[in-house]
């Protein structure tokens, strides 16, 4: 799948491995948060870049002791409509202050990108067919923000009063 | 065997809205010359053609319904395809009852603000 | 009342071609009708049994004159001359083609509307005291902390994709007029005993299949914690709300399964957590920046007597009438707030034509009224009308067919569209409120009766909150056919209460008759000073039921 970061299509550094897959020799791999739990030891004494997928359901919270040691999280949209994953980027990025990659995978929307790049989200596993050009569309089809994200944005609100 | 219930097909134009009644491998928007299928092979086969224009993005929520031979003709059998098929009971002077389904905007000029 | 500055404009105005975007895409294909659907409304468009519909904001149920009269233009050009308001204040009309609503929204933006949020699992519509800035006993313009919410809660990038919709309400005396009980966040403007002024919160209230008056979660929340407290609230709901069945998604299912002093305690700890970024306290300068634009107009010095008003109840019996049951006192002196109800005997409840809409706005304008009020109860209020004026606005409302003097009375119904309009409806809501208000349209009888409030919906999602009210009436399908369940003893007010049902249904042949021989019961049983819903609940179910059903059993023979 097309992945997208810092606004264009990039190589992805993982390969996502199923549980009871062994792992390639070497290069990035991506696994559950089950597989993560039980081989915690040996995928970090190996030094690869690593991440982590989260179901939906997962609160992120039960990696916030890992996060360290986790290059990059996968969070998962099985249905556009599931929005917990828009909560569960922001508590990474600004309560765990995680400074890795946060990666939208599953079902989600063009017009769902410009809110998951403000709570925190900073790569895309996009469509087959996505056009690179929509993406730049997409963060500049509303200029100015209401409320304060993890973005840093300035809202409305600080621009009137100066700040 | 009891002899099957009488069906249509309906469906709504994707750009407007307006109520479509499944006619001849077409639509059309007046109920009285939509097409009633005795036997649910018809039916179903009318169905599956109708999701070509679901895919092809000119109708949208394509459906079976019941429907009954009276002696004024064929009815819905549910209140709610017989105020579809006609317009809202309350204000008989707009939509199909009165040939007025979603229209083109009326040239008036905008008001001065 | 708000104006928006540039950046406001400038949101709607993108608002409306990130709108004709998605158009485009859906018309090519780019979109399937599962994807559109939620970002279609997100701007308030429904498909419908006949058409599309169109919900517009009216935020705290709040209009100025121009506004009316683009919703008139907007009423004649692209729709079929009249609208509806609903029950959260918003108005919807029920023609528009896909293709206008781009057109449509850069029209309501001309004049500082929109559509945004107004349906889709996000915050919608924030209503607020259709009375507020003119009742006495008030603490302050539950307004302002409204605009600062709707503002707070557009485009939010977290929250626009909810288990469920999110519906907020805001009250500031201690009577209620915006059901903030109902609502999944109500929020009630206190004073605690350091004499601050600040709020209560309520979270958990709904309608709908499970009926829920909402919980005290908040106790006393203070102006500058108030937006990270609803964040808290957004963020328990969005991270633990169900997702498995769209029946059990709301706060209020969460809030009740996990109790109150659970839900809270997940709250204060995500409270906490926010209150530490400090990025969400709320200036005292910004909401007193925004106060600004409510302050009420400058009242005159009157008498509380006005001699053109009495000579006109002396000598018009349709003002004296309409002056009973359709003003308000104001709490400046000399002033009334005045209801305009849209509740014709035999005409469709909480609709208004264009020309109608026209002809209020020019009163607006001759009268130098600066705002109209919705309420959610499908009525119209000028807030502050000179007593002086009333008979001259009388005469204007009378020559519009706005002046029917049956506020709070019988016939004041709610009433959902139902299923002449709406594709969730199991059955017609509109010609049974007209069979019912024809029924009972003698005034002397309905002053008999006093206050009644009647509320229907055609399907069990409730738009017609027939769960709070005093009489119910929910339609439901019964193997293809219209029918009609009683419900007995709901409250949207202070002491807000969900109806109980009253027992078996009825046909639609039946149901007029059958609430004929509720409010029967009630005049039977009723001891001075009882209002239908006093006499409920002080009696029970058991002796209007037995009177109901006993007299359809003899009516059978």
């Amino acid at each position: 799948m097309p992945l997208i970061k810092d606004g264009k299509f990039v190589q992805d550094r993982f390969i996502f491995i199923p549980d009871g897959q062994a792992f390639p020799d070497d290069g990035g791999v991506m696994v559950t948060f089950d597989r993560f739990q039980s081989e915690c030891a040996t995928l970090i004494a190996h030094h690869r870049p690593l991440g982590v997928r989260l179901a939906a359901s997962q609160n992120p919270e039960v990696l916030k002791d890992d996060l360290a040691n986790i290059d990059a999280i996968a969070l998962e949209f099985p249905i556009f409509r599931d929005g917990r994953a828009f909560s569960w980027a922001r508590m990474l990025r600004q309560r765990f202050g995680y400074k890795g990659e946060i990666r939208a995978v599953g079902h989600f929307l063009y017009d769902q990108l410009a809110f998951m790049m403000r709570v925190g989200f900073d790569a895309f596993d996009v469509r087959q067919d996505f056009r690179i050009e929509e993406f730049d569309r997409a963060m500049r089809e509303m200029t100015y923000v209401y409320q304060p994200s993890t973005d840093g944005r300035k809202t409305v609100m600080q621009i009137r009063r100066g700040e | 065997m009891a002899a099957p219930v009488p069906q249509m097909l309906t469906a709504n134009r994707l750009i407007d809205g307006e109520v479509l009644y499944w006619h001849d491998g077409n639509w059309v928007s007046d109920f009285a010359r939509g097409d009633v299928f005795d036997d649910p092979k018809a039916a179903e086969a009318a169905l599956e053609a109708a999701k070509a224009f679901m895919r092809d993005n000119i109708v949208v929520a394509a459906y079976l319904f019941d429907v009954r031979r009276t002696a004024n003709g064929v009815e819905p059998v549910k209140e709610r395809e017989i105020i579809r098929a006609a317009g809202p009971s309350n204000r008989t002077d707009t939509g199909k009852q009165a040939g007025l389904g979603p229209q083109e905007p009326k040239d008036i000029p905008p008001i001065q603000l | 009342m708000y104006r928006y500055d540039e950046f406001d404009a400038k949101m709607v105005r993108e608002r409306a071609e990130q709108f004709r975007y998605q158009v485009e895409r859906r018309i090519k294909g780019e979109l399937t009708e599962d994807e559109f659907k939620p970002l279609r409304l997100k701007n308030g468009l429904y498909l419908q049994l006949h058409s599309y519909m169109l919900r517009i904001a009216v935020p705290y149920g709040t209009l100025a004159q121009r506004q009316m009269r683009q919703l008139a233009f907007i009423a004649r050009k692209y729709d079929r001359g009249y609208g509806h308001f609903t029950t959260r204040t918003n108005m919807q009309f029920h023609w528009p083609r896909l293709k206008d609503v781009p057109d449509i929204l850069h029209h309501l933006a001309d004049v500082e509307m929109h559509c945004i949020q107004t349906s889709g699992n996000c915050v919608r519509n924030v209503t607020a005291d259709h009375f507020a800035g003119a009742i006495a006993g008030e603490l302050e313009d539950p307004r302002p902390i409204s605009e600062i919410i709707r503002q707070y809660s557009s485009f939010h990038p977290e929250f626009n994709y909810l288990p469920r919709k999110f519906k907020i309400a805001v009250s500031a005396t201690k009577e209620d007029r915006a059901a903030v009980k109902w609502h999944d966040i109500g929020i009630e403007i206190i004073k605690n005993d350091a004499g601050e002024i600040g709020y209560r919160v309520f979270v958990g209230g709904g309608m709908g299949r499970t009926p829920y008056v909402a919980l005290e979660i908040g106790h006393f929340v203070s102006k500058t914690d108030i937006l990270a407290y609803i964040e808290a609230i957004l963020r328990v709901y969005n991270e633990y709300g169900r997702r498995d069945n769209i029946h059990k998604a709301r706060v209020k299912i969460l809030v009740h399964q996990l109790g109150a002093d659970e839900f809270r305690r997940q709250v204060e700890v995500e409270f906490a957590e926010i209150k530490k970024t400090g990025t969400l306290q709320l200036p005292p300068e910004e909401l007193k920046r925004i106060e600004a634009y409510f302050a009420p107009p400058a009242f005159e010095d009157l008498p509380d007597e006005s001699p053109e008003f009495d000579a006109a109840v002396k000598a018009d019996k349709d003002f004296a009438n309409w002056a009973k049951t359709n003003l308000t006192p104001h709490r400046a002196r000399g002033y009334a707030i005045a209801t305009i109800s849209l509740k014709n005997i035999g005409m469709t409840t909480g609709d208004i034509s264009a020309d109608q809409m026209d002809g209020v706005a020019q009163i607006m304008d001759d009268f130098g009224f600066t705002e109209v009020r919705v309420s959610h109860e499908q009525n119209l209020v000028f807030p502050h009308v000179r007593k002086k004026d009333l008979p001259a606005v009388f005469a204007r409302l009378k020559a519009l067919d706005l002046a029917t003097a049956n506020a709070g009375l019988i016939t004041d119904i709610i009433c959902c569209p139902g299923l002449d309009y709406c594709d969730l409806a199991n059955a017609r809501s509109i010609p049974i409120s007209m069979a019912i208000q024809k029924r009972f349209a003698d005034l002397e009888r309905q002053h008999d009766l006093g206050e009644i409030k009647i509320k229907m919906s055609g399907c069990i999602n409730a738009c017609g909150h027939h769960h709070a009210g005093h009489i119910g009436i929910l339609g439901v399908d019964k193997k293809g056919v219209e029918f009609y369940q009683i419900q007995l003893g709901g409250s949207g007010a202070e002491d807000a209460s969900v109806g109980e049902i009253m027992g078996p249904g009825f046909g639609k042949d039946e149901i007029v008759d059958a609430i004929e021989r509720v409010v029967d019961a009630y005049v039977k049983l009723r001891e001075p000073g009882e209002r239908l819903l006093d006499t409920y609940r002080r009696v029970g179910m058991t002796p209007f039921k037995n009177m109901v059903y006993r007299e359809q059993m003899h009516a059978a023979y």
